[in-house]
C-alpha cells in the first residue's frame, strides 16, 4: 500500500500571528513556524496502518524552504519519503491553487492507494483544502474521519461534524482528513530523528509538476484583500472576588446589559 | 439582475434558518435562486418557505441517491445550476458540509472562494474574520465565480415573498469510485438547547470543571440562560464533554452576545474561538488565569459556589418578570 501524507508548516497558535503590511499575506519573518499538530495524528494514522498491513508512507508538503522542516519531523515521526514543493510564485497561494498543486503533486506520485490529511489547518482555510484535492483527483473524500479503518480495498470512516455522525464508506484509492479526536501522536525517537536526515526528499517546482504551463500567467489566487485591520485587543473590565455575593452581582451586571 | 445561487440547507422537511441568512444576502448581489439537493418531492416542500424569503427560482436537484453520498450531489447540483443560469455567484453556509462543497464547486470551475465570511456588501467585498478574531480583513473574488461561504447567524433574515418558479436539473448518478457513501447517521444530540455556533448566549466549561458530573452545573446555566454549552479542549480530551462542543482554534468559532466561561484558564487557542463574542463573563478561582484579562466581567472565585447562586439568581429575576 503507498499512503501519502498532506502536511503543512503553520505559525504555531501559541504565538501572536501578524499579517504583512505589504500583500495582507502571512507575515512568516516574524512567526514561530511548526508542522500544523494535526499533521502530526494525520501522520500516526499512516504509521499504524504501515505498522498492519505494511505501506510506504511520502511525506508532501508545498511551502517555502522552511517548509522542510516539517518534512523531516514526519520522517523523523517514521515516514519513508519526502517531497516538498517548493516555488516562490506560490507565495499567497489561495485554496484553488493550493489544493491544484498538492493534487498535481500526488499524481506524479504512484500507485496511491490512500491520501491522509489533516481536517483543518490552524491557519485559515476553513477546512475545504482536502476535500477540493479530492474532488480533483476523482477519489471519494472521506474528511472529518475521528476513526479510520482499512480493509479489502475499502476505507471506512466515522465522519464527525456539527450535524453528529455519519459512517463513510469508499473504495480504495482514497482521500481521508483525520479531527484531532482520532488519535495522540508519537513523538519521533532520537533513533527516528537521525535516520530522517538519511531519507530521501525530492524538491519540485511548478515547472515540474505542470509542465508546459506557461510561467507568465500563474495565478496564485483569485482572490484579492482589500484591507486587513487588526481587532483591537480585549480590555480587561469589571473583576469581583467572589465573598458569597458574587452570583448577585453578576446577575445585576447581565440585567444592566439587558443579557437576561 | 444576474442569479445568485444559493444552496439550501435543510433536513427534508424544513428549511435552515441560515439559508435564509444566505437569501436575505444574496439579493444584495442579484435575485436569490435556491438549490434544493434532496430526495424526489424535497423542492416541493420547501418551495414556499423559499420563496416567502425571495428565492425567485427554485432549482431542483432530486435524486434518490442524493442523501447516500457525502457532498458530491451537492456539487455536482451547483455546476449544473452555474453552467445553466451564469451566476453572479454562489453561497452556501459556511457548515463543515458547506465548506467542503463551496471549495469542491472553485475547485472545478477555477473560482474564486471567500470562506468564513460573516458579511458581504453589495460590490461583492467580503468581510472575513481570520487568525481566531484577531484580524478584520475584507477581501474580493477576483478572478472566476465567487464563491463564498457564509458563517450561519451573520445576518437577520428577512422575508420578502415573491413567486418562485421551479426548474428541474438532471443529476447524473453517483460514480461509486468517487465518492464516498454515508451508511449510517447518529443526529447531534443538542437536545432543546440552540446550536452552538448559533446561540445568543454560550456557557462554557473547563477542565476546572472537574468531570463529566461538574458539567451538570454547566448544563443548568445555559438551560437557564437560554444558551448552548460549550467546552475547552482539556475538557473534551479528559472526556468530560463530547468534542463536538469544543470552542477554540480546532474546535467551533462562536461569537455569541454573551460567553461564560467556567473554569477555563483562557489559552490563546481558546480565546481563538471566543474572543469576538459580544460581552465575555469569567470565571476563575486562579487570580492570575488570563481568561480574567479579556473579560467584561471578571469573578474571581470557586465556580461550584458562583454558578449555582447564579442559575438561583436568574430563576429568581424571571420569576420577579
Ligand atoms: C494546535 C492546538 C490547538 C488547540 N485548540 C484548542 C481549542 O480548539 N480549544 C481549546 O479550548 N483549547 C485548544 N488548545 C489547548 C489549549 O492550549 C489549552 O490547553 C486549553 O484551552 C486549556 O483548557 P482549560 O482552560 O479548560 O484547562 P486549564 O488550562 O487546565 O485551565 C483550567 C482552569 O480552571 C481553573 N479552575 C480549576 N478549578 C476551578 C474551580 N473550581 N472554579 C473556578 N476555576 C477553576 C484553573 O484555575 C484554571 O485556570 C489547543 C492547543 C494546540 C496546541
Amino acid at each position: 500500500m503507498h499512503i501519502v501524507v498532506l502536511v503543512k508548516q503553520v505559525p504555531d497558535t501559541a504565538a501572536e500571528r501578524t499579517l504583512s503590511e505589504a500583500d495582507h499575506t502571512l507575515d512568516r519573518e516574524t512567526a514561530d513556524l511548526v508542522l500544523d499538530e494535526i499533521n502530526e495524528r494525520a501522520t500516526e494514522e499512516a504509521l499504524t496502518l504501515k505498522e498492519a498491513v505494511g505501506a510506504e508512507v511520502t511525506v508532501v508538503s508545498m511551502g517555502p524552504g522552511t517548509a522542510i522542516d516539517a518534512i523531516r519531523k514526519v520522517l523523523a515521526m517514521g515516514a519513508d519519503r519526502g517531497l516538498h514543493i517548493c516555488d516562490d510564485r506560490l507565495h499567497g497561494a489561495d485554496a484553488v491553487t493550493t489544493a491544484k498543486t498538492l493534487a498535481a503533486a500526488v499524481r506524479r506520485l504512484e500507485d496511491v492507494d490512500l491520501v491522509l490529511a489533516g481536517n483543518t489547518t490552524t491557519d485559515g482555510q476553513a477546512g475545504a483544502v482536502p476535500a477540493m484535492v479530492a474532488d480533483l483527483l476523482g477519489l471519494p473524500q472521506l474528511t472529518h474521519a475521528r476513526e479510520l479503518t482499512v480493509d479489502a480495498g475499502r476505507v471506512r470512516a466515522e465522519r464527525e461534524t456539527e450535524n453528529g455522525e455519519a459512517t463513510l464508506d469508499a473504495p480504495l484509492p482514497a482521500l481521508v482528513s483525520v479531527t484531532e479526536k482520532i488519535n495522540e501522536p508519537r513523538y519521533p525517537s532520537f533513533k527516528g530523528i537521525m535516520a530522517a536526515k538519511k531519507k530521501p526528499v525530492e524538491t519540485v517546482d511548478l515547472d515540474d509538476l505542470f509542465p508546459g504551463v506557461d510561467d507568465t500567467g500563474f495565478l496564485a489566487t483569485r482572490t484579492h484583500v482589500v484591507d486587513a485591520v487588526p481587532r483591537p485587543a480585549r480590555a480587561a473590565g469589571i473583576r469581583i472576588t467572589d465573598d458569597g455575593s458574587a452570583g448577585r452581582q453578576l446577575v445585576g451586571y447581565l440585567i444592566a446589559q439587558k443579557l437576561v | 439582475m444576474p442569479d445568485v445561487l444559493v444552496l439550501v440547507d435543510h433536513d427534508g422537511e424544513r428549511v435552515h434558518k441560515s439559508t435564509y441568512e444566505l437569501l436575505t444576502v444574496a439579493r444584495r448581489l442579484g435575485d436569490p435562486a435556491a438549490v434544493v439537493v434532496g430526495t424526489p418531492g424535497t423542492a416541493a416542500r420547501l418551495r414556499e418557505p423559499l420563496a416567502r424569503h425571495g428565492a425567485t427560482t427554485v432549482h431542483a436537484a432530486e435524486s434518490t441517491e442524493a442523501d447516500e453520498f457525502l457532498a458530491t450531489p451537492a456539487v455536482e447540483a451547483l455546476e449544473l445550476a452555474v453552467r445553466e443560469v451564469s451566476p453572479a455567484a454562489v453561497l452556501v453556509s459556511a457548515t463543515t458540509d458547506g465548506n467542503e462543497v463551496a471549495g469542491r464547486l472553485a475547485a472545478r470551475l477555477d473560482g474564486g472562494l471567500l470562506t468564513d465570511a460573516v458579511d458581504v456588501d453589495s460590490s461583492g467585498v467580503a468581510t472575513q474574520v481570520v487568525f481566531g478574531g484577531s484580524y478584520t480583513v475584507r477581501a474580493q473574488v477576483t478572478h472566476g465565480l465567487p464563491v463564498i461561504a457564509l458563517r450561519p447567524g451573520s445576518c437577520e433574515p428577512e422575508e420578502r415573498p415573491v413567486e418562485a418558479g421551479e426548474r428541474e436539473l438532471a443529476l447524473p448518478p453517483v460514480d461509486r469510485a468517487a465518492s464516498a457513501r454515508i451508511t449510517a447517521r447518529r443526529a447531534a444530540l443538542a437536545g432543546d438547547r440552540p446550536e452552538l455556533t448559533e446561540a445568543t448566549v454560550v456557557v462554557s466549561g473547563g477542565r476546572g470543571v472537574a468531570g463529566a458530573d461538574g458539567f451538570k452545573v454547566v448544563e443548568q446555566l445555559a438551560d437557564a440562560l437560554g444558551g448552548a454549552v460549550g467546552a475547552s479542549r482539556a475538557a473534551v480530551d479528559a472526556g468530560y464533554y463530547p468534542h463536538q462542543y469544543q470552542v477554540g482554534q480546532t474546535g467551533k468559532s462562536v461569537s455569541p452576545q454573551l460567553y461564560i466561561a467556567l473554569g477555563i484558564s483562557g489559552a490563546i487557542q481558546h480565546l481563538a474561538g471566543m474572543q469576538t463574542s459580544k460581552t465575555i463573563v469569567a470565571v476563575n478561582k486562579d487570580p492570575e488565569a488570563p481568561i480574567l484579562d479579556v473579560a467584561d466581567y471578571a469573578v474571581v472565585g470557586d465556580l461550584f459556589a458562583v454558578a449555582p447562586r447564579l442559575i438561583q439568581e436568574v430563576a429568581v429575576r424571571r420569576e420577579a418578570g
